[in-house]
């Protein structure tokens, strides 16, 4: 039977089909981390991000970012399922995945994935919980005596989801409210430990001259609350535009309700961008610092580093990521009166920025040999024609880019995140 | 359904004297630490020794290896491979290994170049296998601890229980393994471990007809192996690592990649 398998002409070794060498390459190297691990830390960095954002609010009560809070919250959980997702898609054996929660080797950094990873979607899913509470509630008592199908469902949904807590007292509101407090600010040190070890996965593999930092994870989180934001803002503004659109065509321009959400959206927006400005400045200062201190030192790696840095990814490194992702957009969030579009092409460009620095980092630090001398290219297959290149391709990151957005549609069926607060 | 006070703690008080009694060990999960005692025999300490001054590059050893451990014959992934060095005199070093030297080095051109012999300072060739490191970076990063290293210094991948996650391949500094495209999990050089515990050579060792390549027990004093490592001036190969590489080379060059 193996004999079979082995002599197989069609066998192809993981890594072949979209790995080009040139100079001199140890046999076995090829890019075996691809696209889904560049989608991995990308994911949870949204995931984390979101989270932070909306921490911001609950924690610190930066009442500014109210309405964006709540509509991050959900966003994050939205995330979540897909921070796990590129991981799976990666594996080679992805139904022994359950593995590394059964048999976690703590000296290994990806075996705390299931203890933080865990602990996160707990921390993340009572905190909807307490926020959407009274709002459950409220839906079973205004759904009751309705009686077509989808109002009974959703009715018996809300009553499941309330878990017997039907308690609208001050009092038991307030503890809500303390509740979700105290989970958001757990949930701040427990959302930078999940991205933070998967700069730590990165960070420690000694053999890789690229990843080996300490500094690794700290920029992952910060550039994480980044694209956080970022993706946050640039949602709810697609969001806000559509209703803004839906509404002009219902009630006309000059409506009052289509200045409401207007001033509303540019209102939230403004004072949310700030927030993403100071994590971008923290963000590019530690991927400079770590840029400059390897050049400084110019260890044994340096010379394959700098040929890759400055020659072979010098486009995506330098031109895509720091100009284009970082750059231009700070100039664009800086200038003042910021204009919806404007901003949206910011976020969009810092969104791509930061996808562009995972990118860099994960597919960058393969473009080299292990011997010093050679290189790796890593061609991204487009048209799958096989499950490898299918997982391993555009169409498996476009799945896994796809799916947050069908899950926050799905959640805000029953757990609306859009209600703006009137003024 | 009705339920008291008195009878959810009456059936809780049941059910936490069953659950006190279960012995705790039945909740245990083994860790790698434990799965390896099981394995090998602590009293002998694999190690290898390679003879740079003897290798031809004629990859019998290459050829005997993918055969006797079911690595894909055509495919460019190997268990062992020989690397050649043409150092010239300007000190540029040229470096190649086609096939991992599975067919030999039929041509004389290196890496698509042609070196004229008269430029040519020194050349030799560099067999490649796994370290059998007394450190493997590849065991710590394993997370589920698939990557075992057994009491006689070997180390495995349990191909049961590998999830194919690549950490492995990406924490190893010498390259040596990848994925096996049958079973798909990582692979790697075993030091032919079905082999050796048995008493028999690897099969490189076996196929070696000049004696380059020689395996042997580190932490018996006769061993030859032993012996000429303790007289010999050898070397291992990125000891900056701190992988501490159990794979011994006499006449190993400084252009070594």
């Amino acid at each position: 039977m193996v004999d079979q398998l082995l002599a197989n002409s069609d066998l192809i070794a993981h890594g072949m089909e979209w790995t080009t060498k040139e100079g001199f390459v140890y046999p076995n190297e090829f890019i075996y981390w691809s696209i889904q691990i560049v989608l991995y830390p990308y994911m949870t960095g949204l995931v984390a991000g979101a989270f932070v954002l909306s921490s911001l609010y609950h924690v610190f009560g930066q009442e500014d970012l109210k309405d964006m809070a709540r509509f991050s919250l959900v966003f994050s959980l939205a995330c979540l399922p897909v921070a796990m997702m590129p991981l799976l898609m990666h594996l080679q054996q992805p139904f022994r995945g359950m593995e590394v929660l059964f048999t976690p080797h703590f000296t290994s950094a990806i075996s705390a994935f299931g203890i933080i990873f865990t602990t996160y979607s707990i921390i993340v899913l009572s905190e909807i919980w307490f926020v959407y509470r009274v709002y459950f509630v409220e839906q079973i008592n205004a759904l009751k005596g309705k009686k077509d199908l989808v109002s009974s469902f959703m009715r018996t949904l809300y009553i499941i989801l309330a878990l017997g807590a039907y308690d609208l007292s001050n009092e038991a509101v307030a503890i809500d409210k303390k509740a979700v407090k105290i989970l958001a600010g757990i949930g701040i040190p427990v959302a930078c430990f999940l991205h933070g070890y998967a700069g730590f996965i990165f960070g420690s593999v000694k053999a890789n001259a690229l990843w080996m930092s300490p500094l690794m994870p700290v920029i992952f989180i910060m550039s994480a609350v980044v694209s956080g934001i970022a993706l946050c803002m640039l949602t709810y503004i697609i969001i806000m535009e559509w209703k803004k659109f839906t509404t002009t065509l219902a009630k006309g321009r000059g409506d009052e309700s289509v200045q409401l959400i207007k001033g509303a959206e540019v209102d939230v927006i403004h004072k949310t961008s700030r927030y993403l400005i100071g994590f971008l400045i923290a963000a590019i200062t530690l991927e400079l610092l770590d840029q400059i201190f390897r050049g400084y030192t110019a260890m044994k790696s340096w010379d394959i580093l700098r040929s890759v840095m400055y020659g072979k990814d010098f486009v995506n490194i330098f031109i895509l990521q720091y100009l284009f992702g970082n750059l231009v957009p700070f100039i664009m969030l800086l200038i003042p009166k910021a204009s919806i579009k404007r901003t949206s092409v910011a976020l969009a460009l810092i969104l791509f920025g930061v996808f562009m620095m995972r990118w860099n980092v994960v597919i960058g630090g393969q473009a080299f040999s292990l011997s010093f001398d050679g290189f790796m290219h890593y061609s991204m297959p487009i048209i799958p024609h096989s499950m490898e290149t299918f997982k391993e391709g555009l169409f498996g990151a476009l799945l896994v880019g796809a799916t947050p957005f069908i899950l926050f549609w799905l959640l805000n069926k029953v757990i609306p995140s859009l209600h703006f607060t009137k003024k | 359904m009705s339920c008291s006070r008195r009878d959810f703690l009456k059936k809780g008080l049941v059910g936490g004297a069953v659950a006190a009694s279960l012995p705790l060990s039945s909740f245990k999960f083994l860790t790698p630490a434990e799965a390896k005692s099981a394995v090998g025999d602590p009293a002998v300490r694999w190690g290898f020794l390679v003879d740079t001054y003897k290798c031809t590059g004629c990859g019998f050893c290459v050829k005997a290896c993918k055969k006797e451990n079911d690595v894909p014959y055509d495919l460019p992934i190997t268990r062992t491979w020989v690397e050649r060095y043409v150092i010239t005199k300007d000190d540029e070093t040229h470096v190649d290994s086609p096939n991992g030297d599975r067919d030999g080095f039929k041509d004389t051109k290196i890496d698509g170049k042609t070196i004229d012999p008269k430029d040519i300072s020194k050349a030799f060739f560099v067999p490649k296998l796994c370290n059998q490191c007394d450190n493997p970076a590849c065991v710590q990063v394993c997370p589920v601890g698939a990557s075992y290293q057994t009491q006689d210094g070997v180390v495995l991948v349990d191909r049961k229980w590998c999830i194919g996650c690549g950490y492995c391949i990406m924490a190893c500094p010498y390259g040596v393994r990848f994925f096996h495209p049958v079973y798909k999990v990582a692979d790697k050089c075993t030091f032919c471990y079905h082999r050796i515990s048995k008493g028999m050579k690897t099969a490189c060792v076996d196929a070696c007809p000049f004696g380059a390549r020689q395996i042997g027990d580190l932490k018996n004093p006769d061993d030859p192996v032993t012996k000429a490592i303790l007289t010999e001036r050898v070397a291992v190969l990125k000891d900056e690592y701190g992988t501490k590489p159990q794979v011994f080379y006499i006449g190993l060059d400084e252009n070594v990649r």
